[in-house]
This record gives C-alpha cells, structure tokens and sequence, in this order.
C-alpha cells in the first residue's frame, strides 16, 4: 500500500503531500525533512528506489518535480513507479504540456487528479481516459455552478438596479 | 489552463513565491492566516466562494509546512454545502489536513452518510473517497454495510463501485473486527468476473487484503484469479485504454499475482498448470526494450511472476530459470533493475535450492558493493551476508573490510557486524577470524560495539595456540600513531595476559610493552582505565625477578589513582598496590584468567533486529549449521585442573572485590575454585563446541555443560567465581526461567478483552490476539523472541477440552532472535461448557528447556455476543423456560461484596448485557446474551439477580436458556465470577499485581436451589 504521496520541488519546496496512513502534523513535517533531504541529494542515474525506515520510497524527477512515493517493504516497486508516471501523463494530458508552475497555482487540481488515480492508498483507476473523462465531468460540474450563481446574481443586479 | 476564478488564491500564491527569504514567507502567511482568522470568526458574512477560497488558502499553507490550528471546522462544514463546488473542497481540504484521529470527523460522519447513501453519484464519489482515505473506526462501525451494498449494487455505474471496493478495504484494514466480511468469499468470486477494469482492480487489492488475513476462505477466488491472469496474458476482451504501454493493465496483473501469493498452494492440476503456463509466458517472454515505461512496466509483471513462482515452490527447472534471469539482472546497467535483482536473489536464497548458482555471481555482486547508488550497495549487503558459507566466506569477509575504510558512514554499523558474525560463523582458522576482528577495530572501531571484543579476548583465552600469535598481533596495532580505544582495550588486554609469552621478541619487554601502553593512558576515557590498571598489574605479576623500577612506575600509577573519584579505578588502584605488595602471592592471585565457559555468541543480536521473515532466517541458519567450520572449536582437551586458579582481575564493571578477608579466602580457596570451574569445560563434544559459535547448535551440548559455580564453591568466593565468569551477558546466568508477571492474572485479564499478552519470561512473550464470531474464534499466537540468540525446539500442543475444535497452526521449531512468529489458531465452540483449552508449550534456550501450560482465554463469555432486550421481548421468553433444567434457581453466598453498579460492570464486562428497567426492584439485575456454539446456535440466555441491600455477600441468581447444559454451565460461571473477583474488572490494564485464588474451591457448597419463578 502506498503510505504516502510528496511532490518536493528541487528546492526543496512542497507542492503536494497526500498522506494515507495517519500521521500528525509534526510527524508529516519530519518525514519531510527527512525525505527531502535523502531524495534531492541522490544524483541523477541512480535507482529509483530508497530505503527509508521501514519502508520503501519509491521516486521519479520530471524536471524540477519530484514525484514520491512511500510504500511498504515488499511490494512492488516497478508497479509504483509506473503509477508515479501514469499519474504524471494524466497530468500532463489535462494541463496540456504540464510544467511546476501549473502544478503551483491548481495545486487543488493536482488534488483532484489524485484523488481519481488512488485511494486508501491502492490504484483505482489505471485508463487515462477514463481519469481524463472524470475530472472533465467534475469541472463542468463546477462552471455549471458558477454559471447559475452569477445568472442568479445577475437577476438580482438586474432587480435591485 | 483558467485557474477557475480564484483570484485572491493565486494572487496570494505569487505573493508567497516572490518572497526573497523564509522571513518574509512567514510575514505573508502570518498576515494571510491573520486575515483568515478574521473572515471566519464573521461567520455570516461569508460567501460560500470566499469560504472555499480561505480554506484552499488554508491547506496551502499548510502545505508549505506551517501550522494551521485553526479552520478545521470550516473546512468540514464545507461538506454539508448543498452545491456540488463547495462541497468538493470540503472533502477535499479535509482528507488533506485531517487525519482519522480527529475529532472534527465526527460531525461529518451524518452528512457523509447521507451523501453515500443518497442518489447523487458525484456525492456518493467524494464521501467515498474521503472515507477511504481517512476513514477510522467510527466511519467503519456506521458505514460498512452502507458501502458494501455499494460495492455489489448493480445499479451503480463503475465510478462509483470501484471507489466503493477501496473504501471499503481501508474501513477493513483499519478495523477488520467492525467490518462484516462474513460470506464474502461469494461476493468476491462473483467481483471477479468484473467487466470494467476500473472496478476489477479495487476489487482485487480489497481481494489481497482478504486473502492476507484468512485465505481459507477464498478458495473459491483462486481459479478466478488465474482466469484473470490468463485473460490479460492473452489480451484478450481488454480496452485499448487500458493497455499502458502495449501491456494489458500491468498493475492489475500484479494485484492478481500477488493475491495468488496468499494461497498456500494451487491444488488443482488444471488450474495449476493453467497459472504455469501464464507464469512461464512471463518468465521467458519478457525483453528488455527501449521504452523505460515499457520496460518498467513489464518488468514490475516480471518480478511478481518471479516471486509467486518462488512462493509455490515450482520444479526445479523452473527455478533455475528464475536464478538465471536475476543472474542477468544483477549486470544490467539499469539500476532499477540491478537493484531488484539483487533484492530477489537475496529472496531467492532464503527459500529454495538453488545457492550454487547464485554462488556464480559472486564477483558481480561484490562489484555492485561498490556501486555508486547506496540503495544497491545496501542490497548487495544483504545478499553477499546471506549467501555467504564456510566455502566463500574469506573471500566475501575481506571484500567487506575492504569496503568499510570508503564505506557511507549510514552503513558501516552494519558492515562491521555483519563481517564480525560472518567471520565467527565461518572461519578457516582462528588466526584469521583474530585478523578480522582487529581489522574491524582498527578501521571503524566507532562501529564495532563491546560484544565484539568481548568475543575476541573469549577466544584467545581458551584457545592456547592463539595467544602469542594475538598478543603479537595487538603489539603491532599498539605501533600506529592513532588508535581507537577499543582497540586499546582488547590491545591493553590481551597484552596484560599473554604479554609475557612475547617476552623474548624485540620489542616486548614488560618494560616496552608498560610504556606503549601507559602512553596511550592520557587518551582514554574512565571505561578504559580499569582495564589498563589490571594490565599494569599483571605486567608486574609477570616480570619475575621484579624490576624495581617497572615497579615503583606502576606503584606510582596507583597511588595516583587511589584518589581517584572515579570508584571503580579507585577501588582497582587501592586494591591492586595492596595485592602487589604481597610478593610471591600475587603470582597465585593474578594468575591467567580461566577458560570461559562455552556460549552462545551475543554477537548475533544486532544484527538479527532487523531481519524480519522467520522463514527466512531459520532457512540461513539450518545452512549454516550444515556448513559449519570446525575452525573455531575451543581447543580445551586437557583436564581443568591444569588450569591456573581464578584470577580476580575482572575486565570491567565488575562488582565487588570488596576485603581482603575475602581475597585471602579466595588465594586459599583457589584449588577449590578450580575444581568447581572444571565443570565448565569436560570433553568437548565437537557439536557442543560449534554450539558456542552458532546459537542454535548451543543446545545440542550435553546438559553437563552448565556451569553450576556456586553448587561447589564456599560461599566466600561466589563473587569471584561470578568474575570470572563475568563477560557471559547477564541473561545467560539466569538457570531457571521464571515467567514475568502472574501467569493467571495475565489469562483472567484476557478473559475480558481480546488482545494481550499470556505469557511472558525473559526469553520469550507469548501475547494473544483474538476474534470471536459467533461460535468460532480466530486467534493468533504471536510468539516473541526478546533474546539475541534463537529459541529452538519450540512446540506447542494444544489440549482443547472436549467442548472445542481447535485447530493451530504450524508452529515453527525455531524462533530466530529478536524476531516474532505468529501462529493463527482456530477455534470452534461446540457446546457450552466452562472448561478451558490448554496449551502445552516448551522451547529451549541454551541448555534450559522450558515448559508451562497455559489456558488458553476461549472460554465461555467469548462466545456471548452482547444483546439488549426489551420487556416485551424478555418476559414471554422469561415465561416458557420454566424450572429446571432450562432454568435454574440458586442462592449463592460468600459473595465477594460489590456496589451494584460495579456488579453491572462486572456482567457487562462478560458480555452479559444489563438490561435496566426491567425488574422494578432497583435491587435486582437483569441481564441477557446470546451464546453461540455449534450444537446449540444462537441461543438466547436470560439472567436475574436479586441482592440484598442488608448482606451483599448473598444473592439470588436466577438463569435461564433453551438448553439445560447451558444454562447449568452459565449458573457455575456467574458464580465463579461473583465469588472470587480479584479486581474490578473495568480497570483498564488489569496486569496489575492481584491475588489470585482458585475460584472453584471457594464456591459456595450450597446446594443448587432450583424453583419455578
């Protein structure tokens, strides 16, 4: 099972972090000092797996991101890094040529997105399509919402003038 | 992309990132937060869309590792939003910054139920997904059937069923006693037939967790399974969609393989030919191409074929196929590859037969210790350790030396150990495993901890040949310019001891050899100082005639010292200037030290903590058994009385050597002493001798090999003889095993609850851990290894009464240090009755075999599953049982006096649930339960008690059933309980101490009193 999501920044910086197991505040800002600092030290051309504790984590750089992912001591891990990149394709179809940037400013996005790909820490989902095909449903979901919500406000415009 | 009109988030984003420092960050975020703090307080003038914005805002500055401590609430009552966007980022923000053990989840627990179980999909989609990422245990007890009907409905549309599936697995994981799984081998199998890819592969990771706890029940899933496999080898009836990367979902195969690990075996033949079939497509058909995805992706298949290959244990053929291909592996230049198979292999290793081609790539595996990638160093580690034997171990224990000097520092902890434990196990000749120890010290002595050395000094003792050779050795360690202390220690010694058989080579002379190391006195800290005291002792014993310049040298040292705050070097330096003035005596009082009684290494401890499979170990250590070398045996043939008498110089932290009317008992007594150390060494069997380099074998020496010191030594001198003997580790002293904590105690508290510990001693922890459904219960044993070498000869039999089936599982002979093997055991209830199930068990440590019997907690109130009635329901029942033996009437007396509200705790506590407001005398209880047993169902028990406010230790007790066994055997239990109550039973850790007392012999004898209502 998959303990934990992190999207750490080259920098250092935290873009997202999805945790499936509990862990408190404090402990989530641990591992993530910890985790930084081992994965961003690790030069290029090395594995793409690191011993962590009692655990795996299993991680991938796309440019300045670096997609990880904690799991436990015998699954496997090639299935794992396959998911970090099946995400990250998702990604990159919805945002159309995804960059960090994106991935800052809908971080709720990344969220979303996410949240169709796993749960309870297991894959639910593995078509693209069908990934893509939900979270469009979802947004038009929202703009639909918008769209009442400011016909409604512009009757009331229109009312009140 | 539009960023959906959240203006005042992205501006605050930018503003976060244009900040120059960490400073200014925190500025931004403090006055953002302040800002948020404001807007919420002013609840009503919020507008749904700013709500969303400032809880957004919120999860990103958590997200940027600030505290957020407040909004909590805001964000969760976002869920309850009756629009579709607001109600989004409520789930969303909420399974981002709370976790299943706030307290703020609760409130939702009713609009997510609504929401799952309203019409909405979308909803039903984000409850789901909230619930299955942060849902505990509340969550579990008022949504799993909810979620289960879900699951199985065939009016829901794939989205939301595969959703359901894992929802339903983490509800299940976290709390599988809440969620009922009972029948839902059916429902799986029928999951599996799934169309929808989406939904098969939820299903199948909620299948693994299944199959992980109790595959008994799955069979039926097994075919499945390899059908599904079989379709996706084939390719067949799958979506283009889900081929990634030109294979069929690659990680539903692995699921599915992975599943199919939990089976013990494939019996039938069609089936398991079928499965081979796929298995051995997977093996041979899988290439390296140039696609990473591609080629991670079918390797991630290939890996899981390679392991559930290895776990049904195929032909050897098949096997050979698979050590050839990780063979392969281990050279590629991908080094994900080379890393998992480094990690197979050493898998490998464990479980099958197939060492002698993994021996083949030895020289690969020792190039991949120097890889620069740690990760694949670590596993080259691991493998190199685990392949080792007497054939190669020179080779592989100089490769790791050789590797500590560049070694990461984050390893070489475990580097030095694992080349001690390897060069004990398999040395060639002592005078190597001398070589490597010093080594060791020399090169990362921070890492090599006491036992090591402790081991060293061991050898060279009871080894003759060896002593000039490592007191020439150390000599040569004392000429490098910088050493580490430990290396002083054994060096100072070894030196003390054997220094004199140098005596004649350049170099050694006790002068010499004095200076060398007085010199290096300045350098170490207080823990080393006693030990060169005694050094310098010694040298002085040993330089016959006297040099009376070596003499007042050292005279001089003690007296320094005599005033030394430090007790123990006080104590060595007053002692030893009074010992040194004694002349010729001091030959007989600081004579050589005796030959160390045979033991077990403690060396293997460390290393063990973090092997974790007991298969695993127990297939390493059987090996090595087979392949022992007979280097190490401790050459002691000749008699012990030739020995020298005890010495009383200690190594360190010795306790006393307090008078010296005790000294001087001690010089008299020494032939006495010796005589009873003789015990320690009679002839060595050789298997008794390997037994002190290998824990398990240790056992296999003959009893007599114990040392019993104080059987034959005056009392006067037990203190030195536990000198002596001092280095052996504290537990081994220990001659009788005496069980930590009242065993009784332990079994009644686990009469009450269903996880804890039965029994304890200082070797081994039995806890238990239990689930009862109706008339069955699953246990399982978990038995804890807390010492640094194995338990061997580990049995467990159960002697169930005649009322239980029980069945348990294998339970291992071995338990490797340090590790615990669970044991399941089933339990089926046939018929009521109080006796209690038996387990007989016994291990062996060292030469003590250990033996106790213990009750096993299924007893009767185990199959009592709570119910409350109402009073239409209890009297008519209350009615038609009439008179005995259905219903039985008795007064009890010598009741243990109880306030009734502890007396309802009590029964309710047995699961007899107290029904209030049933009888009107506020005086009187009434209880119900329903038992479960094979013979008898479920069947409804009735209770009353009537008590008497003027003598508590009375009462009347009234107990009715629709069986008359049950309902007698249900009389007696009430009564044991009433009458002998150590502890209130709601005391929630009831370990403590309490008296117990045989309930049985302190029943009342009156007689049964049955009478109609």
């Amino acid at each position: 099972m998959i303990q934990f999501v992190l999207l750490i920044s080259r920098q250092g910086k935290v873009r997202l972090t999805k945790w499936y197991s509990p862990y408190s505040q404090k402990e989530r800002t641990k591992v993530l000092r910890e985790l930084s600092g081992v994965i961003l030290s690790r030069v290029p051309k090395l594995c793409n797996f690191v011993e962590w504790r009692e655990y795996k984590v299993v991680y991938k750089r796309y440019a300045s991101l670096y997609f990880c992912m904690c799991i436990d001591q015998d699954d496997n891990e090639l299935e794992t890094l396959e998911i970090i990149h099946h995400y990250v394709e998702i990604l990159d179809r919805y945002f159309g040529s995804v960059c960090e940037l994106d991935l800052i400013f809908n971080f709720h996005k990344a969220y979303y997105i996410l949240d169709e790909l796993l749960i309870a820490g297991e894959l639910q989902e593995s078509s693209k399509k069908t990934v893509a095909r939900l979270i469009a449903a979802q947004d038009s979901l929202v703009e639909t919402a918008k769209e009442q919500a400011s016909s409604i406000s512009n009757i009331i415009a229109q009312a009140t003038k | 992309m539009a960023l959906l009109g959240m203006r005042g988030l992205s501006v605050f984003i930018s503003d976060v990132r244009n900040c120059q420092n960490k400073e200014q960050e925190r500025l931004r975020v403090d006055k953002e937060l302040g800002n948020i703090r404001t807007r919420f307080k002013n609840e009503k003038g919020l507008t749904p869309y700013e709500k969303k914005k400032y809880v957004w805002k919120m999860l990103y500055i958590y997200m940027l590792g600030f505290d957020v401590d407040f909004g909590h609430m805001e964000a969760v009552s976002l869920i309850s939003a009756p629009k579709y966007p607001e109600k989004q980022v409520g789930y969303i923000v909420t399974s981002c910054l709370l976790n299943e053990n706030h307290d703020f989840l609760r409130l939702a627990i009713n609009t997510v139920r609504n929401d799952i179980i309203g019409r909405n999909e979308t909803f039903q989609c984000l409850a789901l997904t909230m619930v299955g990422n942060i849902g505990g245990r509340e969550f579990a007890e008022s949504l799993s059937p909810d979620v289960q009907k879900l699951l199985l409905s065939s009016s829901c549309r794939p989205l939301v069923r595969k959703k359901a599936a894992l929802c339903l697995l983490r509800l299940y994981r976290k709390n599988p006693d809440v969620v009922n799984v009972d029948g839902w081998a059916d429902r799986m199998a029928q999951l599996l037939d799934e169309r929808d890819l989406g939904v098969l592969t939820s299903s199948m990771s909620l299948l693994v967790a299944l199959v992980s706890n109790h595959h008994e029940a799955y069979w039926s899933c097994l075919p499945k399974c390899v059908k599904i496999l079989e379709r996706l080898a084939r390719n067949q009836d799958i979506l283009q969609e889900y081929n990634y990367y030109g294979i069929p979902s690659p990680w539903l195969q692995v699921k599915t393989m992975r599943a199919l690990q939990y089976f013990p075996t494939v019996e039938d033949p069609n089936t398991r030919r079928s499965l081979f079939e796929v298995l051995q497509k997977i093996l041979m058909g899988t290439d390296v191409v140039k696609n990473v995805n591609k080629n991670n992706a079918s390797h991630a298949v290939l890996f899981e074929a390679l392991a559930l290959v290895m776990h049904l244990d195929a032909e050897k053929e098949m096997m050979s196929q698979c050590a050839a291909l990780l063979g392969k592996f281990i050279a590629v230049r991908e080094p994900n590859i080379r890393y998992l198979g480094l990690e197979n292999m050493t898998r490998m290793l464990m479980v099958t037969d197939v060492q002698d081609i993994i021996k083949r790539h030895q020289a690969q595996i020792i190039t991949s210790l120097k890889d620069p990638d740690i990760s694949i160093r670590r596993r080259a580690l691991d493998l190199l350790y685990g392949m080792c034997d007497i054939s190669n171990a020179k080779d592989i224990v100089e490769e790791l030396l050789q590797y500590l000097s560049t070694a990461d520092f984050a390893m070489r902890e475990e580097l030095s150990l694992k080349a001690a434990i390897l060069a004990e196990k398999f040395a060639p000749d002592l005078s190597w495993y001398v070589d490597v120890i010093l080594q060791l010290i020399d090169k990362a002595g921070d890492f090599v901890s006491d036992d090591i050395w402790f081991r060293v000094v061991q050898f060279v003792t009871n080894n003759e040949d060896l002593q000039p050779y490592a007191a020439a050795k150390v000599r040569e360690y004392l000429d490098k310019p910088a050493i580490h202390e430990t290396m002083v220690k054994v060096s100072a010694y070894l030196l003390g001891e054997f220094g004199h058989l140098l005596a004649r080579r350049p170099g050694c002379s006790p002068k010499e050899i004095f200076s060398i190391i007085h010199e290096k006195l300045p350098t170490v800290s207080t823990s080393t100082i006693p030990i060169l005291l005694s050094t310098y002792a010694k040298i002085l014993m040993h330089r016959q005639p006297r040099d009376l310049e070596l003499q007042n040298q050292i005279w001089a040292i003690f007296n320094k010292y005599e005033s030394c705050i430090d007790a123990e070097i006080q104590q060595r330096a007053v002692e030893y200037f009074a010992l040194s003035r004694k002349g010729e005596a001091l030959l007989d009082i600081l004579a050589e030290m005796p030959k160390f009684p045979e033991r077990q290494s403690s060396l293997i401890k460390k290393a063990e903590d973090t092997e974790v499979d007991t298969a695993e170990q127990s297939a390493i250590k059987l090996r090595a058994q087979q392949q022992m070398s007979n280097a190490l045996v401790v050459t002691d043939q000749r008699p012990a009385n030739g020995t020298p008498p005890v010495s009383q110089l200690s190594l360190v932290k010795m306790p006393s050597m307090n008078n010296n009317v005790e000294l001087s008992s001690a010089e008299e007594a020494s032939s006495q002493e010796n005589g009873a150390l003789s015990i320690v060494d009679p002839q060595p069997p050789s298997a008794d001798v390997q037994g002190d380099l290998l824990g398990p074998l240790a056992i296999e020496g003959p009893p007599g090999t114990t040392v019993h010191p104080e059987q034959n030594v005056s009392s006067g001198l037990e203190h030195i003889v536990d000198e002596a003997t001092a280095i052996v580790p504290v537990e081994e002293e220990t001659y009788s095993v005496q069980p930590i904590g009242n065993i009784s105690e332990r079994f009644r508290a686990l009469c009450f609850k269903d996880s804890g510990v039965l029994y304890e001693d200082p070797y081994i922890q039995i806890g238990i851990k239990a689930e009862w459904r109706a008339h069955q219960g699953k246990l399982v044993l978990f038995l804890g290894n807390k010492n640094t070498s194995p338990l061997v000869s580990v049995q467990a039999i159960i002697l169930p009464p005649s009322h239980l089936k029980m069945e348990l599982s294998l339970v291992p002979e071995t338990i490797p240090p340090r590790a615990q093997v669970q044991c399941p055991l089933e339990v089926m209830n046939l018929r009521p009755s109080r006796d209690a199930a038996v387990i007989d068990f016994s291990y062996k440590f060292g030469n003590n075999m250990v033996n106790v019997k213990l009750r096993l907690p299924a007893v009767l109130n185990k199959f009592f599953q709570p119910i409350s009635i109402s009073a239409e329901e209890f009297f008519p029942q209350w009615r038609s049982l009439s008179g005995p033996p259905l219903k039985l009437q008795e007064v009890v007396r010598g009741v243990r006096p109880l306030p009734l509200l502890e007396m309802e705790n009590l029964l309710n506590s047995y699961r007899l649930t107290i029904c209030p407001g049933l009888d009107p005398n506020p005086n009187n209880l009434v209880a119900s339960t329903t038992f479960y047993s094979e013979g008898t169902r479920a069947m409804l028990c009735l209770v009353r008690i009537e008590t008497d406010p003027a003598d508590r230790t009375q009462l009347r007790m009234t107990v009715a059933s629709g069986d008359p066994a049950l309902t007698y055997e249900l009389t007696e239990f009430i009564k044991e309980q009433l009458v002998s109550i150590p502890i209130a039973p709601h005391v929630p850790t009831p370990l403590v101490a309490q008296p117990t007392s045989s309930p049985a012999a302190l029943t009342d004898p009156g007689a049964m009193l049955a009478a109609l209502l």
